[in-house]
């Protein structure tokens, strides 16, 4: 009935799993609680939920980045402070059983539950706007997106109470993560976990390639797209290219362990080495999906706070393409210590390096944009400045890595670790953080507090030196990844470090957490306008937070920052004699469905339940159907209504131009 | 604003420098052979190379983002400057040219730097001591084939002779690696991975898996003894032959089931041909016979049941 789940699966034995979960359960009843006491379910349900608004799936997405951020930094707390305690002999409190988990979900949380959902929920918010759009091209399936991305990250959370997760890192590589060495169901949760949430963020790149191919505003071209926008293109392209072959890599691997299939096996004729290609070919331009549209934020926020044009658009937009495409060639150099041979390991290494030249030439636009500008240091401005900084040295080390002859020394050691997280947290984080704050009061109508915000941008970044430097310096005296415990007196001091670093950051994830509790609270004392930082581009010419049709009337565009043209030639804030109507998608339940029930079914296959697979994934299909044959998906917004919600905006508007 | 910025980099070059030092002392920094040795000096020339454009990216940001503040009024501001063809020349330019002088650095390097080439130029060049490894739940299986003995974690080899290494694993993938020695490579079931490696001094130096491999994978870490002359390893040979127990092949299977923190072990003996029947156990297609065995080397460029190619790679093979 039941399958392998029995009683035996919820870990009440182990303390610290109970408290955690405990607390969870405590924090949802209280949530919960209030919800119903406001009586706001309803709303929350209509509003929110089952909305295709671009815009408030993109604070979802938003959401469930900054609770599996904490989810994620609690492991790395765990792990940091189990490697200075577990140190001369002892074996700390967290066993590998334990820790092996912790390490594996760290990984897969960061990369495909924090990083990817902050990245795709900016994209939401902003994209549409910037091209003038009024929502994506297809409304419905970005809802589902989002919810496939929450039936992941519910899975990969149930995995903490029911059964484990896997202990294999975040990579699982087989023959590890497969049968024989892993029979448990972590690695099952591993499996649906991604296959789920990656279907959404497949969906998702196709859904914003026809949004920037085909709705941009009438006079917009390609080459005058924002950067962001382009930044986010790129990305796209790459999601659409590579996400498939993780799929077909899971799937492998799915077979390998359900059905007795010998991809990836130590015997039958399996190959490892095929997965870990496969496994790379989609996880190295992973890691430039992530990257590609922080650099577009970054170019954003310098050419707005310097009240400059950016400079080198046109190099900015081929940069990003090279690196794309060259992100495509480079996966061997996660495995040069696999036993290609020293031709092959060159060509990957070569190639690698050569991604470092459009990556350089990004800064030194970025340098360029400051010259001769007046740069305001907003918060956004530090994040910016700090990844300058800090994303530098990230990008050298990674050019060390990519020299195979260093890399056989440096393979797996804590330099590696140093250098990743240099660059995805000083580069991509970085860039999600100052995106947020640079386009919160867009999205929001309200400001965040300056003050707790610069206090969490000094807590990160001098807690990210000190957490990190000392693993580049581990790595050198040769700490390899992924041990439970040491033994050298040598590394103790660094390791001590790297714990006390990781605490400065959690003093800055914990302002940050305040601030946003505080900005909300003040909210009526800070509301934004429109344009509060003097933008170049489309966002920052409806209102704040925008309608849910985003523009009255169809934006003008002329070029490049249209926004500043508009301002600049007179015709900001442009209003027709007569609003035309707006056509408008409805919210829809079936995204939230469909993803519950696929969800459901991937809980059905990690235990075996095989009956509620097959049902789950019938209900699936039938909710699909019911939705494709529902007609009434749309609706006109009337030119009176338009009237009336843009007479109070409006008036705002003259008002800030007086 | 300056001051914390400037305290940053300052902070940061120190760290940098502390780095150096720092690795100076059992790392990879620290090295005992000639590979190794190799290596440190590739990553110091690496690192100084791209230090040219690192270090002026690093300080013109901050000179940059505190010259043209916005309460600095009297810097030139031009809001529509947005284009330089010179500019753009010179930022695509100088990484490239750096690029191409790395690259060269890395073409030739990866070639020398090849853990399948036997050593040149070292003692030992024509007459290198085998060692097999085998990677198992989770310690190392060391067999040495010409001397008929093996160890479990511990490795004992003579200085200043090449060790030539044939490695593979008998559970998931590991990568056996010695620090002070050089260069790393992984293990894996049903193929055989190479490693060429010497000790230029005398010593005892840390090795371990540097691949997760499953919960014992902690503990999963071996010394390395270089004796110092032939006749120090002769004599340690001779002591471990003296001891009581061979290595068959029912031993060897009691030996590969799990264990953690297994401790040190010594045979006296060993079955011929264990290690090629730990290789082969996993091939499914016996009528391929050797050849096809040790071609699942990707080196060969031949991705599994390779055949001899004819490309200027074969000398690997020729290992054989």
């Amino acid at each position: 009935m039941f399958g392998k789940l029995t009683l035996d699966a919820i870990p009440y034995h182990e303390p610290i799993i109970v408290i955690t979960l405990a607390v969870v359960g405590l924090v949802g009843l209280f949530v919960a609680a209030s919800v119903t006491k406001m009586g706001k379910w309803g709303y929350l349900w209509r509003e929110w939920l089952t909305s295709v608004d671009h815009k408030r799936l993109g604070i979802m997405y938003i959401i469930l980045a900054l609770v599996m951020l904490i989810r994620g930094f609690a492991d790395a707390v765990m792990m940091r402070t189990q490697l200075a305690v577990a140190t001369g002999g002892s074996e700390g409190y967290l066993p590998p059983e334990h820790y092996d988990q912790i390490f594996t979900a760290h990984g897969v949380i960061m990369i495909i539950f924090m990083a990817m959902p902050m990245m795709i929920g900016l994209m939401n918010i902003v994209l549409p706007l910037q091209i003038g759009a009024r929502d994506v091209a297809f409304p419905f399936l970005n809802n589902l997106s989002f919810w496939l991305a929450v039936g992941g990250a519910v899975l990969i959370n149930i995995s903490l109470g029911v059964g484990e997760f896997a202990k294999t890192g975040w990579v699982a590589y087989p023959p590890l993560s497969g049968l024989s060495y892993s029979p448990g169901v972590g690695v099952d949760y591993y499996i649906w976990a991604l296959q789920i949430s990656g279907l959404g963020t497949l969906l998702t790149g196709v859904n914003f390639l026809v949004t920037v191919f085909k709705m941009r505003a009438p006079g917009m071209k390609l080459m005058d797209m924002p950067i962001f926008t382009w930044t986010c293109t790129w990305a796209n392209i790459l999601i659409v290219a590579s996400f498939p072959i993780l799929t077909a890599v899971l799937g492998m691997l799915t077979l390998d362990r359900y059905l007795d299939f010998h991809f990836f096996t130590n015997e039958g004729g399996g190959n490892a080495m095929m997965y870990i290609n496969l496994f790379w070919a989609w996880g190295h331009p992973e890691v430039y999906i992530l990257i590609l549209p922080a650099f577009g934020i970054f170019s954003e926020v310098i050419s707005t706070f310097t009240g400059k044009r950016l400079f080198g658009y046109k190099s900015m937009v081929w940069a990003s393409g090279a690196i794309s495409i060259l992100g495509f060639i480079v996966w061997l150099h996660h495995f040069f210590t696999m036993g290609s041979s020293a031709n092959v390991n060159a060509f990957f290494g070569v190639a690698t390096m050569i991604i470092s030249i459009p990556t350089g030439v990004k800064l030194f636009n970025w340098l360029f944009t400051i010259y001769r500008g007046r740069l305001r240091f907003a918060v956004p401005v530090l994040w910016t400045l700090g990844f300058m900084v800090t994303f530098t040295i990230g990008g050298m080390t990674g050019v060390l890595l990519a020299v195979p002859g260093a890399d056989f020394v440096l393979h797996n050691s804590l330099f590696l670790i140093a250098h990743f997280h240099n660059t995805i947290i000083g580069g991509a984080v970085f860039g999600y953080l100052a995106g947020i704050a640079f386009w919160f009061p867009k999205a929001t109508g309200f400001h965040m507090n300056e003050r707790l915000g610069k206090a969490a941008f000094w807590f990160w970044q001098i807690g990210f030196y000190v957490a990190f430097m000392p693993l580049y310096v581990l790595g050198f005296m040769g700490m390899t990844r992924r041990l439970n415990h040491t033994d050298n007196p040598l590394w103790e001091p660094w390791l001590y470090l790297a714990a006390f670093g990781a605490g400065l950051i959690l003093i800055g994830v914990v302002c940050q957490l305040v601030q946003l509790f505080v900005s909300i609270r003040d909210r009526e004392q800070n509301k934004a306008e429109g344009d509060p930082w003097n933008g170049h581009t489309l966002e920052w010419s409806t209102t704040s937070p925008p309608p849910f049709y985003n523009f009255a009337s169809t934006p003008i565009v002329e070029g490049i920052d249209a926004y500043t043209t508009a301002k600049e030639k007179g015709y900001a804030g442009w209003r027709p004699e007569k609003f035309a109507p707006i056509h408008m998608p409805r919210n829809t339940s079936a995204g939230i469905l469909m993803a519950g029930f696929l969800t459901v079914m991937g809980f059905a296959l990690i235990w075996h339940i095989w009956w509620l697979a097959g049902a789950s994934f019938v209900a699936t299909i039938v909710t699909l159907l019911v939705r494709a044959y529902d007609d009434d998906v749309d609706y006109y917004v009337q030119p009176d209504e338009i009237e009336r919600i843009e007479g109070s905006a409006a008036g705002a508007k003259v008002a800030e131009q007086v | 604003m300056k001051d914390r910025a400037s305290s940053l980099v300052r902070g940061g070059i120190l760290l940098l420098l502390t780095v150096v030092m720092a690795g100076c002392k059992n790392g990879v920094l620290d090295p005992k052979g000639q590979v190794a040795a190799d290596v440190k000096s590739l990553i110091i020339t690496a690192t100084l190379l791209m230090l040219i454009v690192v270090i002026p990216v690093i300080v013109l940001t901050l000179v940059f983002a505190w010259k043209y503040r916005a309460s600095n009024t009297k810097a030139t501001y031009t809001p529509k400057w947005a284009h330089s063809t010179k500019i753009e020349l010179v930022v695509w330019l100088v990484p490239c040219l750096i690029i191409i002088v790395l690259g060269t650095l890395t073409w030739r390097s990866t070639h020398e730097l090849d853990p399948y080439q036997p050593l040149k130029g070292v003692a030992g060049e024509e007459d290198p001591l085998t060692v097999e490894v085998v990677s198992l739940d989770w310690k190392w299986l060391f067999i040495y084939p010409e001397q008929q003995i093996a160890t479990v974690n511990k490795l004992v080899i003579p200085a200043h002779r090449q060790v030539a290494f044939k490695i593979t694993s008998d559970s998931v993938m590991n990568s056996f690696f010695i620090p002070q020695l050089g260069s790393q490579i992984y293990s894996m079931a049903g193929m055989e991975t190479k490693l060429h490696l010497i000790a230029d001094e005398p010593g005892t130096y840390d090795g371990f898996s540097a691949n997760y491999s499953g919960g014992g994978f902690t503990g999963m870490n071996f010394k390395t003894d270089a004796l110092a002359s032939e006749a120090d390893f002769d004599a340690w040979v001779e002591q471990v032959r003296a001891g009581s127990e061979p290595l068959n092949q029912a031993r060897y299977e009691q030996l590969a089931e799990r264990s953690i923190n297994h401790p040190v072990e010594t045979f006296s003996d060993v079955e011929p041909g264990l290690f090629t029947s730990i290789l082969q156990q996993y091939m499914t297609m016996p009528s391929e016979g050797e050849e096809g065995m040790h071609g699942m080397e990707m080196h060969e460029e031949a991705s599994t049941h390779g055949q001899e190619s004819a490309d200027a790679d074969k000398q690997h093979l020729a290992q054989e």
